[in-house]
């Protein structure tokens, strides 16, 4: 039976190819711009660690001496930061900062270049299952050594030794000679979650957090004296040393924590608030009632990581699928009702309600597969443009298998959707009224 | 022309009618806003700097191999640009406007006050409203004795000794209207900290801060006589005319170098590529959204022609029996104008409501502004003509049907 109607699908729509077109557009453009904007946002709103993002937490403190403020800051001062990672109460735990240095590889004939470079600690590489090419990341005991050693990307191995292992070999980072423990295979977190921080003020333009992890990472406390002065920091209460950062009132370290268990979150808590409490006993702190110990996800959400245009263009888009539908509805009607003389033949042959309701259907979803077709190619030509615009997300723009079939698969349920309507109309017409015109 | 006989029909035709309708209604609520919201980025785009665009060059450089004095280098470093053949004037400055890197502080009228009034942008370097090209407009520019060196500063700040403390500072109109709103804000003064208190010496007609997002706060901006070191957060600005400009860069870059082979240069632009930068999102929106309208108006197009055309095909033998009767081509054509108009009227002001109620919603989620009244009628207009376009052809053919049609097939 499905074959007979799609038979007749396919000669009722090149009986009249005009008005056929401009339904197969009319679903290719609205599912082009709702699938490109969709693709978006779905790599941007992703979880960037599927399956281990759960058992991540980010802990927040309040070291600011002055007036109590609605949130506390966004990362941490040092001293609180390294008393969290020292005390070693998580499953694994990690600090970050990051900086700019110059960098140079004495064995390689190129200008010196100023790199991005993460500070951090042991546990970051398995903590956040980061990938190696070659290599190792270092041991807590480099951490604790200040150990001259660094893991480079994948992106400045390419760069300084054409792809070749490079383990073993030596980078000159400012003024200090690192050896190379380890080089990462490609990794493009989206976004890049570990260093997500201050999104509330940056009026939904977050796109930065989607730009490329650093190019060179190295361990926290031998950072602090190779780049002393060159940390980035997040912001200050009262005019910083930048030579002393350690005891500086500024806050510019992230702490990142892993809890396998409920448990563990439930004692992390704790500890957190207890180790809050127990500093401001001491004088340090002025606030010990706001901690926070948000999960990634949260800690994005709360950042609001997705731009607010992105999430503007989704609105858009699909407003205009709509209107796309209403237009497919109003002329998937114009072409049954005219076809009301071929319905009223086929009922009084003996064609139930069911089978002229199902036939037009069919006949809407063949429009809807064209559509899909259409709105595909739209969607490529779409993430096309988007991959040029000058934004840091651009180059992770791409169509995955699961969006390839939302895309048929939007297009098919839309143009059901909009033919159930026209095949409801058409399937009510009295037969013998339509049987007398002919 | 009469419109009950056309009101009659489309009652016949209620379904389609309101199809129709609604269409037209939500196309004409997402252009009206989508207009308003290009209309929004454009504004933004034109955002005054404050400064002479067309003549600035930003130059920072990096990891100067450990000077022993930072303030010398920097000294040295102007001193050099100054040289360069071309040069207007040459300043130091922690940031520029729409830089996005950006230096802010909290300010508070009396030292006392626990919250801060505001949170403005924080220029320090000398001689930079002149580089700049910022007009003053009452009151004095800042001069070298009123520098400090930031370390000093800092030191002081430890101390508490005040000797060692800027004293005074220059503020944009704005931020002093809205400090002291209609009062002249000459000789008062702002405290960055309960014991750094700044002295209004001047004000500047307008400088945009670094982070300039917020339109409203976009001017709240100060000067402060911080000498600052040559570090990598330093931005040599070069004034030059406007020709100059890429032989001045150039020239510039290879007399940084030679003070200092082991430099590393990490910005380099003109003043017109910091804007450009700085609203690249808002100008990829607009254009994205301008292609939104375009597209909407022509999927809504090309749906009135085809329930047009179907309409036209369906009254076939009406409207030959209409011909045979006496009515004029004209009359056929003038018929399916008046009743596209009706159906884009009653869309129009259905879209209307609508539009509003997404702009409330707008509101809500991103802070967008009330949408101006004047979006109505341009919005009524475009629909209108869009739809008198799109039914133009199949009211031709309904036109062109012989009077002939009604003796067929009867």
């Amino acid at each position: 039976m499905l074959g007979y109607y799609l038979d007749l699908a396919l000669r009722s729509l090149k009986r009249n190819k005009v008005l056929t077109a401009l339904m197969v557009i009319a679903i290719a453009v609205g599912i082009g711009a709702s699938m490109t904007t969709l693709t978006v946002m779905h790599l941007l709103s992703g979880d960037p660690l599927p399956g281990k993002s759960g058992t991540l937490f980010y802990p927040q403190v309040d070291p600011d001496p002055g007036p109590k403020q609605k949130h506390p800051y966004d990362v941490m001062d040092y001293r609180s930061a390294f008393d969290l990672w020292s005390a070693h109460r998580a499953d694994r735990q990690t600090m970050i900062a990051s900086s700019q240095l110059r960098l140079t590889s004495p064995q390689v004939n190129l200008p010196p270049l100023m790199a991005k470079a993460l500070s951090t600690t042991s546990d970051f590489f398995p903590m956040f299952d980061v990938p190696f090419r070659y290599g190792n990341g270092w041991t807590a005991q480099d951490d604790v050594s200040r150990a001259r050693v660094a893991v480079i990307s994948s992106d400045l191995n390419d760069k300084l030794f054409n792809g070749a292992n490079s383990v073993g070999r030596t980078l000159r980072l400012r003024d200090t000679d690192m050896r190379i423990i380890g080089v990462l295979a490609p990794w493009r977190p989206s976004p890049q979650f570990y260093e997500v921080a201050g999104g509330r003020y940056s009026n939904g333009d977050t796109a930065s957090f989607y730009g490329r992890p650093e190019d060179v990472f190295m361990p926290f406390e031998s950072s602090l004296e190779v780049n002393s002065g060159g940390m980035n920091v997040f912001t200050c209460w009262s005019l910083p040393d930048p030579a002393h950062l350690k005891t500086a009132p500024c806050v510019w370290v992230a702490v990142w924590v892993q809890l396998n268990d409920a448990a563990g979150v439930v004692r992390y808590r704790h500890f957190v608030a207890d180790y809050a409490a127990q500093q401001k006993a001491m004088g340090r702190f002025a606030h010990a009632d706001d901690t926070r110990m948000p999960s990634l996800m949260e800690w994005l959400d709360y950042n609001q990581v997705v731009p607010s245009d992105v999430r503007l263009q989704t609105w858009l888009a699909f407003a205009f699928l709509l209107i796309c539908l209403f237009n497919t509805v109003g002329l998937l009607l114009a072409k049954f009702l005219r076809r009301a003389g071929e319905i009223g033949v086929r009922r009084a042959l003996g064609a139930s309600r069911t089978a002229v309701f199902a036939q037009c259907l069919v006949e809407a979803g063949l429009i809807g597969l064209l559509g899909g077709a259409g709105g595909l190619l739209l969607t490529l030509f779409g993430l096309w443009l988007v991959r040029r615009q000058p934004v840091e997300y651009a180059d992770l723009v791409h169509l995955d298998t699961a969006m390839f079939l939302v895309t048929f698969a939007l297009a098919i349920a839309a143009s059901l959707l909009a033919g159930v309507l026209p095949a409801l109309r058409a399937s009510r017409m009295p037969p013998g009224l339509q049987l007398k015109t002919l | 022309m009469d419109i009950l006989p056309i009101l009659s029909t489309l009652r016949r035709h209620k379904l389609t009618s309101w199809l129709l309708i609604l269409e037209i209604a939500l196309t004409c609520a997402i252009v009206c806003n989508a207009v308003f919201l290009i209309g929004q980025r454009l504004q933004r785009m034109d955002m005054p700097s404050g400064v002479a665009e067309h003549e600035l060059l930003q130059i920072q450089v990096a990891d100067v191999t450990a000077p022993s004095n930072p303030y010398a280098r920097l000294a040295e470093d102007l001193a050099v640009l100054r040289q360069v053949p071309g040069v207007i004037s040459v300043a130091s400055s922690n940031q520029v406007p729409f830089g996005t890197s950006s230096s802010n502080g909290n300010l508070r009228l009396d030292p006392a006050q626990p919250e801060r009034t505001l949170n403005a942008g924080t220029y320090f370097g000398e001689n930079l409203a002149h580089t700049l090209g910022t007009r003053l407009v009452s009151g004095r520019d800042l001069q070298s004795d009123d520098f400090i060196d930031a370390d000093t500063a800092m030191k002081a700040l430890g101390t508490g000794d005040s000797k060692n403390l800027p004293h005074v500072t220059l503020i944009t109109q704005t931020l002093a209207e809205r400090l002291w709103p209609g009062q002249n804000p000459l000789g008062r003064t702002i405290y960055l900290t309960p014991v750094v208190g700044l002295r209004v010496v001047g004000v500047l007609d307008s400088l945009a801060r670094a982070n300039a997002y917020d339109t409203a706060k976009a001017q709240y901006t100060m000067v402060v006589p911080l000498r600052m070191g040559a570090n990598k957060d330093q931005n040599y600005l070069i004034r030059t005319r406007p020709e100059d400009r890429a032989s001045v860069m150039v020239a510039a870059l290879a007399a940084l170098k030679k003070a200092d082979p082991q430099r590393v240069v990490t910005t380099r632009r003109s003043f017109d590529e910091v804007r450009r930068k700085f609203f690249q999102d808002d100008r990829a929106m607009a254009g994205m959204l301008v292609g939104v309208i375009a597209a909407l108006l022509i999927v809504t197009a090309l749906g009135i022609v085809g329930l047009a055309s179907f309409w036209v095909a369906q009254r076939r033998r009406t409207i030959g029996v209409r011909r045979a009767l006496g009515a004029t081509r004209r009359n056929i054509l003038n018929y399916f104008q008046t009743e596209n108009f009706l159906l884009a009227t009653i869309g129009i002001v259905l879209g209307m409501a609508l539009a509003y109620g997404i702009n409330l919603f707008l509101m809500l989620h991103y802070e967008l502004p009330r949408l101006p009244a004047v979006y109505f009628p341009v919005g009524a207009i475009v629909l209108w003509l869009v739809g008198q376009a799109a039914v133009l052809g199949p009211a031709l053919r309904a036109a062109a049907v012989p009077p002939v049609v009604a003796t067929r097939s009867v």
